[in-house]
């Protein structure tokens, strides 16, 4: 096999992987400061790309404005679904609150079906332009967009947990929500920015992907199981490891369709991330031990 | 007395008129199952629009034997589990003479053994030819099978020079339907298959499978799925500048196909497809000609959208269990299955039907046409 070849099938596994890495990035968020993973994850993700396609087709606004104003109504609907249904539930088991997030993505992913109907969609690339051969491959403009963007994002995101108070209390909050309010903390609010970021996050990667891969009201149930694992195999909370693992996933997936056999492009990933588990249970990059701040 | 007489006279009367308007406007029931939700939606509501429209027509003008039919629709929502139920329903409460549908081909396999059971006739949407191979008696279909498109496919390949071809199918039922055929005939008509990759038909990158065909020699691409995934192996085609001719199925015969690939991604590519999508094209003396019009404007005056195939199929469907009740002049389950199996070159939109006890989907290879896309537009070829 050629050496262009196997770049090839780097370069598009990055770039699927990234956007596995976005989606896998908002359910960190989500899981640092309520500890639930969010199975709406994945239908942020489709909303982004979808009402992107609709405010141009629809409201006709141009590329620019409409992805922007898109990712904003995405974040909005994140703030509504904490609102409305993880606020009222406050107190309950996780995994009740687990349930109503499947419940939020079934109705998030049959009112898109509904109102934009059951067609795939396209959206126009960022920036016109051929394919940039690098030795032998080709890179899509768009592809250095869904790099960029989720380059930025992960570094905003550890620069926020890291460095900033209000990315600290959210931790706080996962580590143990008592303690976190009797320190001052609110801890609804938080949540509430919790849910708005992850959106954020979710329809950003939705509306870079939509360009390349086309996007359709069921995106958000393949896209969400692919950001899940990666969370996983990176190690559940750590965004540096969510990206990880996306790109892992990723690479691995289009090696795999490449080097043994593209029917079982699917199940090599998933192989390799169950052996990975067994081998370290945690994930790559997580802690072994259960607290995190 | 005579008040008794005219009392009993009265009476017979009244019984005879409204007995017999009761019999009249009992409507013939016909069901139809179609994937109207769920990743089969592109094929069931097309089908089911038709279905409805068709048996609005028919009843506007004075239905079936003096009696109006009515289409009892149910949605499997993709999932053969939920075709069963239907059919159950259908037949048991709905008491139906006929069914159309399903539109998949996983569907109708998995209510085959239970029309068979009833004897009531089905007349499927789906295009696989393990629907009617082997025959069963009350089940027929209207696509046109993959293997009529394979031969027409392997013959264009041929005419051009083309010997060693690449193949790249959908891992779904209809990709692999495809692939079978594709691999059954390759010697019979001289190609070698060089390369034989396979895609998810929700995937949303063919990079890796294209790159790998790259490198094999292959003279062509035959792809075989339906949208999405064909659309984004255009576009990463283009991207990765591969120049060898790209082949797709009948599957992604419709303008939706040219607008999710890109115009300048679509250009070029060869297909096999109904006369539907290129109707204004065919001959005005070709017999289906005057049917592909008046379908093409109904169909797009009342929905608003462009037309596909796949509503032609439950078209076919439907005029055919109607012109077998007209014909047979009996709405009687086993007596439309007689007489759908002595239907001779009926004119539907996918081609013309002859059914015969050894071939219940009774369509010949002119069911197809080569058809290029050309500036975002199908253009016959010759």
């Amino acid at each position: 096999m050629p050496f262009s070849s196997i770049l090839q099938f780097i370069v598009s596994g990055v770039t699927v992987g990234a956007t596995y890495g976005l989606t896998a990035l908002g359910f960190t968020m989500i899981y640092n400061t309520t500890g639930i993973i969010n199975f709406a994850q994945g239908e942020f993700v489709m909303l982004g790309g979808m009402l992107a396609v609709f405010s141009m087709k629809w409201g006709g606004l141009p590329l620019p404005v409409a992805v922007p104003l898109s990712v904003l109504l995405v974040t909005a609907v994140g703030v509504g679904v904490d609102r409305l249904t993880i606020r009222p539930m406050r107190g309950r088991p996780t995994v009740s609150l687990v349930i109503v997030t499947i419940g939020v993505a079934i109705l998030l992913r049959g009112g898109a079906m509904l109102l934009f109907g059951k067609d795939t969609h396209s959206l126009p690339p960022f920036s016109e332009g051929p394919a940039i051969p690098i030795g032998g491959a080709a890179l899509l403009p768009q592809s250095i967009w869904v790099l960029g963007i989720t380059l930025a994002v992960l570094v905003a995101m550890k620069l926020f947990f890291d460095r900033t108070i209000t990315g600290k209390a959210m931790l706080a909050c996962a580590c143990d929500r008592k303690a976190a309010s009797l320190m001052g903390i609110n801890v609804d609010v938080m949540v509430t920015v919790s849910f708005a970021f992850s959106a954020l996050v979710g329809a950003l990667g939705g509306v870079i992907l939509a360009p390349i891969t086309l996007t359709a009201y069921d995106v958000g149930i393949l896209l969400g199981l692919k950001g899940f694992a990666a969370c996983i195999l990176g190690g559940l909370g750590n965004p540096f490891g969510a990206v990880a693992g996306g790109l892992i996933i990723g690479v691995l997936e289009s090696l795999g369709a490449g080097f043994l056999s593209s029917g079982y492009k699917d199940a090599i990933a998933f192989v390799i991330l169950l052996a990975l588990l067994f081998l370290r249970p945690s994930g790559l990059f997580g802690k072994a031990s259960a607290d995190r701040v | 007395m005579k008040g008794m007489k005219l009392f009993s006279a009265a009476l017979l009367g009244g019984a005879l008129l409204f007995g017999g308007v009761a019999i009249a406007s009992e409507p013939i029931k016909i069901g139809a199952i179609f994937s109207v939700t769920g990743p089969a939606a592109f094929l069931g509501e097309p089908e089911r629009n038709t279905a409805k429209m068709l048996e609005e027509e028919i009843n506007k003008a004075g239905g079936l034997l003096g009696r109006k039919i009515e289409v009892v629709v149910y949605d499997d929502e993709s999932d053969p589990t939920k075709a069963v139920t239907a059919v159950d329903r259908l037949i048991k409460k709905d008491k139906v003479v006929a069914i159309i549908g399903p539109s998949t081909t996983g569907s109708t396999l998995a209510i085959a053994s239970k029309v068979e059971e009833a004897k009531v006739p089905l007349v499927s949407c789906a295009a696989a030819i393990d629907i009617v191979l082997p025959v069963r008696k009350f089940v027929f279909k209207t696509p046109q099978s993959d293997l009529l498109a394979v031969k027409h496919i392997y013959r264009h390949a041929k005419k051009n020079g083309i010997s060693k071809v690449a193949i790249l199918t959908a891992s779904d039922a209809f990709g692999s339907a495809g692939r079978k055929e594709l691999k059954e005939l390759a010697g019979k008509s001289e190609m070698t298959i060089v390369s034989d990759e396979v895609f998810g038909p929700k995937d949303t990158d063919m990079n890796a499978q294209l790159t790998k065909i790259k490198g094999t020699g292959a003279q062509a691409i035959i792809c075989w799925g339906t949208n999405p995934g064909p659309a984004v192996i255009a576009r990463n085609r283009k991207q990765l500048g591969i120049t060898m001719p790209l082949y797709m199925s009948h599957g992604v015969a419709s303008n939706k196909f040219i607008e999710l690939a890109g115009k300048e991604n679509a250009e070029g590519i060869v297909l096999p497809a109904g006369r539907l999508v290129v109707d204004e094209q065919v001959a005005a003396n070709h017999p289906q000609k005057k049917l592909l019009t008046s379908y093409v404007k109904d169909y797009e005056t009342r929905f608003k959208v462009p037309v596909s195939s796949f509503g032609g199929y439950s078209w076919d469907a439907l005029s055919l269990v109607a012109q077998a009740i007209r014909a047979g002049k009996s709405a009687e389950s086993a007596a439309i299955r007689d007489s759908l199996e002595k239907t001779k070159g009926y004119v539907g939109t996918t081609g013309e039907f002859t059914f015969t006890p050894a071939d219940h989907n009774g369509l010949t290879e002119e069911a197809f046409v080569m058809v290029k896309i050309t500036k975002g537009g199908w253009e016959m070829l010759k």
